[in-house]
């Protein structure tokens, strides 16, 4: 346990701000997802079939990848990118992005394909007859959407998007290969420096057991808040 | 984009798949025995043995899949009493470890699949064999396990994709699978859009493979 106090020697308060980095990570990466669901939600449910092809490009290929994979591909391709956009206006510096954007860029762009799925999902599974009682009764699109389709959409989303939280909580493990110190970054750093890696190791196994029980026991009461009345 | 590259790259990058392919398919099969054992178990009566099972598919479905990795094959090798016994001769190979990880982790989403398949079972399908006096033994093989099977194909196919996709892991311990391949030859020619869309292509084309024959076999197995 003396590997775990506070201060100079220990590794306790460096682990805990990696957790802290861990939760900032995958938070950043859900709100990110939900951006993207934004946009891609709408095109998967349009009747344009061009827009529904973009969409469904988009969650297969994403779903379809390793998340390493595309993780490597932003951490190493995206500062590359950014420059060849950056010359074209006439930039030539060398630019590198920030491992926490670029890490929940990646992230959130695969957490995004995951919960359009979902939103598509509840929003289809939503009787067809609320859509067409708006619509009779004359709602404006945004209030009707706001106020009929989206409270009914939450109840049956959000187990579903638990899910989601999990997988992107558990992958967000995997920035750890672009450097940024999260917590398996952090046990890396750790191990190797003690040469205790099996205690470490399960160390990180454990703070994401807590992340993950304690996430649960939120979410759960949001679970119990949006089926009122069911 | 620089398509030679590509054309040099690809096959390598395909004889890196067998490597995916083999990792996945020797994962898959030592999984689904874990899985099927611990669904057994967490279906049993015992509160002990139930709470085991339940413990195991909690720790491996609540921790990341690189942690598991980590911890079998950095972790491992520091018990000393271990290397004295013939499992080091499996633990030292970083192939073995990762196999050992993937297996255990899709051995406890699987215990998940099958354990929810058998008990959305309708309770009428067995009454009518006990009422036909079919021996509980014949209701379990030809009956449960059949119809479990038939339930969870869709949920399974699911978890082939996600240990497909989970077997990029393995590039982090030193193995040479399309992953670490591609890094590889990324790290010689700087060339990273090329080499990993290219990857990642073939990932899709696994994956769209995978989708497509668990489809089959659910349209082969309906119930109509």
């Amino acid at each position: 346990m003396d590997l775990l106090t506070f201060g100079k020697t220990g590794w306790g308060d460096e682990l805990f701000y990696a957790t802290l980095m861990t939760i900032a990570v995958a938070v950043t990466a859900m709100l990110i997802g939900f951006l993207f669901s934004l946009i891609f939600t709408p095109f998967k449910l349009s009747n344009n079939k061009f827009l529904n092809f973009i969409a469904n490009t988009y969650t297969t290929v994403i779903r379809g990848v390793p998340e390493l994979l595309v993780i490597y591909l932003f951490f190493f391709g995206g500062s590359g990118a950014i420059m060849y956009v950056a010359s074209i206006f006439g930039y030539f510096e060398y630019i590198e992005i920030n491992a926490f954007i670029t890490g929940s860029v990646a992230i959130g762009i695969i957490s995004g394909a995951y919960s359009t799925e979902v939103f598509r999902g509840a929003i289809q599974s939503i009787d067809k007859g609320q859509f067409e009682a708006c619509k009779v009764l004359g709602f404006k699109r945004h209030i009707y959407f706001l106020k009929v389709i989206m409270p009914q959409m939450l109840r049956l989303a959000i187990p579903n998007l638990s899910n989601v939280w999990q997988i992107t909580l558990k992958d967000t493990s995997l920035i750890s290969v672009t450097g940024l110190v999260e917590i398996m970054r952090q046990s890396y750093i750790a191990a190797g420096s003690t040469r205790d890696p099996l205690f470490f190791y399960s160390f990180a196994a454990v703070l994401y057991l807590m992340l993950t029980f304690l996430s649960m026991k939120l979410i759960n009461k949001l679970e119990v808040k949006y089926s009122r009345g069911f | 984009m620089d398509l030679d590259l590509m054309l040099t790259s690809l096959p390598k990058l395909l004889s890196a798949a067998v490597i995916t392919l083999k990792l996945l398919s020797v994962s898959l099969i030592i999984g689904l025995l874990i899985g099927f054992i611990f669904a057994v178990l967490r279906l049993n009566k015992n509160p002990f043995i139930n709470k085991f099972a339940y413990g195991y598919s909690y720790l491996f479905r609540g921790t990341p899949l690189l942690v598991q990795i980590f911890i079998i094959y950095f972790g491992l090798g520091q018990i000393e009493w271990l290397r004295q016994t013939f499992l080091w001769v499996i633990l030292k190979e970083p192939y073995w470890c990762a196999i050992i990880a993937f297996a255990l982790n899709t051995g406890a989403y699987t215990s998940e699949i099958l354990r929810s398949a058998f008990q959305t079972i309708k309770p009428g399908i067995i009454e009518a064999g006990k009422s036909l006096g079919i021996s509980n033994k014949i209701i379990l093989y030809k009956i449960q396990i059949p119809v479990a099977i038939r339930q969870s194909l869709p949920a399974y196919g699911n978890e082939i994709i996600l240990m497909m996709k989970g077997t990029s892991l393995a590039s982090t311990v030193t193995l040479m699978d399309i992953t670490g391949v591609a890094k590889h030859i990324v790290s010689t020619t700087y060339k990273p859009l090329e080499v990993f869309l290219l990857a990642g292509g073939i990932y899709l084309f696994m994956t769209f493979i995978i989708h497509n024959l668990i489809k089959y076999l659910e349209k082969k197995y309906s119930f109509q």
